[in-house]
């Protein structure tokens, strides 16, 4: 199959769906000839023109709104933010809005949008172009929140996200938008709310999201030289979150650990081990769960100082060890 | 423009002579980063002043020391001119424990609080509201500063400055908004982003007065910012004052620049802010060598900032966790 990167499968992703449904439509800043800050929008505005790859000021609570208010009256809005730092500034509008409008109107009305945006850190850009902000988002009811991983499920995702009928926050980790994958040209798409085992293993369980699933399996693949056998589950949608799968595999293993970006404190990270504390996979746990974070810092400029703020793979070798070692010894 | 443009009474022949020093300080920081990140051997990203000279120093001339400004994303001529140290400047941008952020802000975050410089901002029209709030500080405590803010075209349409305005302009406080309009946000033209001919003319929306000049001619950006801040020194509350003006490189350390013609760049090189306050000091009777010579000092200035900076430590790794909290 041929192979493309994270952006361009984004790209493709809106783009078909574009083609056949004249409701779809994209705005943001810079998205015209600029294309984007990142690029993804390439090319959009030659093929659909001004009026469905809408170039917007600088108002990041007026294009929210905007994107909303089209969605309620029967367009399906794609909002592009530049950075996903800058949703502090659309928040109302998203979380006061967009999230329980139909809930408040006593279930009339629907707000079917996506808003798209970059997060993460990795690039120099320090504290407010980098963080990982998702947590907040799981928080709203009436939001759902994906993160995606690969090029593969990012072009199936998107396409499940703009088909939905709710406001979606769909992610897109900066550092992932060149990475390649094998990705089919045909439309598919990925049920939001389904994990995906990225890799399978015995001995402990690693659920990781976005870039860090990639830290996980490389961590995987130096714990394997040394023995050890780990399955990497990656949740690909925080709302709806398939705890399913999560148990299923950690009754496997009988060990966790959570790995995200986004700082430990607060972090979904703290959803996903409560949900397996709440399960009847608690019983099968044989050591106490771990969870791996970023520090509760903003991230720094110096690029040193910068990967010391996230998990890199040792941080995730370290805590898998831990839990092996670690035993819970129950009483009888 | 061949306009005889009035000096501020304060302004000697020797310190139009510094000015025109600072503006090639300015110019050969910016070009030394652009070089350097096309390099690669900066991280992170930049945004560019080159162009912009007049507004920066001009504006800033016209403070007394105890004022204070707010910056943007574009900030280093801000910086420079509020008298902000070169080698800790270019020692941020390489990350280095000696820059102003310890390594921790960058381009984008480049604070110097000891010289009223409350900062850059890497969020567009994030400053506008602490200009404001810093402007309440020195009204309630009688403090007599004057806070010059400075914002782009592009911010302008964020609800943060129409808010900010609004509420300096009910508090009267001493505050001017000072607009650098170069024509463009990123990309996002000020023709298509506003349906009005200058970003000036929304100070009638908030009962303030505003106006526009020219913002390469460094002249009538001393004028005009001396009269604003004046006017908020002396507790006649707010004004905006857009300065049109051109970056001359692209937005940000990536940029093909798709947005605009080769043509118009080409026009406002020829506007350059450098020359055209050259050709007025020449013209004043001041000796080109001793100009030539002030542009020598400049550019030693900066090769040596960027000697201090590459000799600087980096950060150590202990220093992650200091200063979230106070
Ligand atoms: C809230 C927010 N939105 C978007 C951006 C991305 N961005 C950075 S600079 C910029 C353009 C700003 O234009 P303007 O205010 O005219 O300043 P200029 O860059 O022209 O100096 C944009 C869109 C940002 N940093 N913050
Ligand atoms: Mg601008």
């Amino acid at each position: 199959m041929r192979e493309i990167t994270f952006l361009e499968a984004v790209r493709e992703a809106m783009s078909q769906e574009m083609r056949q449904n004249q409701d779809v439509f994209i705005l943001g800043e810079d998205i015209g000839v600029y294309g984007g800050a990142f690029g993804v929008t390439r090319g959009m505005i030659e093929e659909f023109g001004p009026e469905r790859v809408r170039n917007t000021p600088i108002s990041e609570s007026a294009i929210a709104g905007a994107a909303i208010g089209s969605a309620l009256t029967g367009m399906r809005p794609i909002l592009e933010l530049q950075f996903s730092d800058f949703i502090t500034i659309s928040m109302d509008q998203m979380v006061n809005q967009a999230a329980k409008l139909r809930y408040m109107y006593g279930g009339k009305g629907k707000v079917p949008m996506v808003l798209r945006t970059p997060a993460g850190s990795g690039t120099g850009a320090a504290a407010q172009h980098s963080q990982s902000l998702e947590a907040w988002m799981t928080h709203i009811p009436g939001l759902k929140v994906v993160q995606p991983s690969t090029a593969y499920d990012v072009k199936g995702l998107l396409k499940a996200a703009i088909d939905d009928d709710n406001p979606v926050i769909f992610y897109e980790h900066k550092l992932l938008y060149k990475t390649k994958g094998e990705v089919p040209e045909e439309q598919y798409s990925i049920p939001l709310g389904k994990a995906d085992v990225k890799r399978e293993g015995t001995d402990v369980t690693i659920v990781a999201t976005a870039i860090m699933v990639h830290k996980a399996l490389e961590a995987a693949v130096e714990l394997e030289k040394e023995g050890i056998s780990v399955e990497v589950v990656d949740p690909r949608t925080l709302v709806p979150l398939d705890t399913e799968t999560i148990i299923e595999s950690v009754k496997k293993t009988s060990r966790l650990v959570v790995v995200h970006e986004a700082v430990k404190r607060g972090g979904y990270g703290g959803e996903i081990a409560s949900a397996i504390a709440e399960s009847d996979a608690f019983d099968y746990l044989d050591a106490p769960i771990k969870r791996v974070g970023g520090k509760a810092v903003p991230i720094p400029y110096s690029p040193k100082l910068e990967k010391a703020a996230v998990p890199q793979v040792p941080d995730i070798i370290e805590a898998v060890k831990e839990t092996l070692n670690k035993r819970i010894v129950t009483y009888a | 423009m061949n306009k005889t443009v009035k000096l501020p009474p304060q302004i000697t022949k020797e310190r139009l002579a510094d000015l025109y020093k600072e503006m090639w300080l300015i110019r050969y920081f910016d070009e030394k980063v652009d070089e350097f990140f096309a390099k690669g051997m900066i991280h992170g990203t930049t945004h560019l002043c080159v162009g912009q000279e007049a507004t920066a120093s001009g504006a800033i001339s016209m403070l007394k020391d105890i004022d204070k400004i707010t910056s943007t994303h574009r900030g280093h001529g801000h910086c420079i001119a509020k008298g902000g140290d070169v080698n800790k400047m270019m020692a941020e941008l390489f990350g280095r424990t000696t820059g102003y952020c310890k390594g921790k802000g960058g381009s984008m975050h480049i604070a110097d609080v000891e010289t009223g410089n409350l900062g850059a901002n890497g969020i567009v029209g994030g400053g506008i509201p602490l200009a404001v709030g810093a402007a309440l500080t020195s009204k309630m405590k009688k403090e007599e500063y004057v806070v010059l803010c400075f914002f782009g075209d592009g911010a302008s349409n964020e609800g943060s400055f129409h808010e900010s305005i609004n509420l300096a302009s009910i508090w009267d406080l001493p505050v001017v908004f000072f607009c650098e309009n170069n024509q463009y946000g990123m990309s996002g033209s000020v023709k298509e982003m506003t349906n009005i001919e200058n970003i000036a003319d929304r100070a009638k929306g908030y009962g303030i007065p505003g106006e526009v000049i020219d913002g390469n001619d460094i002249l009538e950006v001393m004028n005009a910012v001396d009269e604003a801040v004046s006017r908020a020194r002396n507790g006649n509350g707010p004004s905006i004052i857009e300065a049109k003006t051109y970056r001359w490189k692209g937005h940000s350390k990536s940029d093909a620049k798709k947005y605009r013609t080769r043509e118009e760049e080409k026009e406002w090189r020829q506007k350059d802010p450098i020359a055209r306050f050259k050709k007025m000091l020449l013209d004043k009777g001041i000796d080109e060598k001793y100009l030539d010579s002030l542009q020598e000092e400049a550019k030693k200035t900066i090769e040596d900032s960027v000697e201090f900076a590459t000799n600087s430590p980096e950060p150590s790794l202990d220093s992650l966790m200091e200063d979230v909290y106070a």
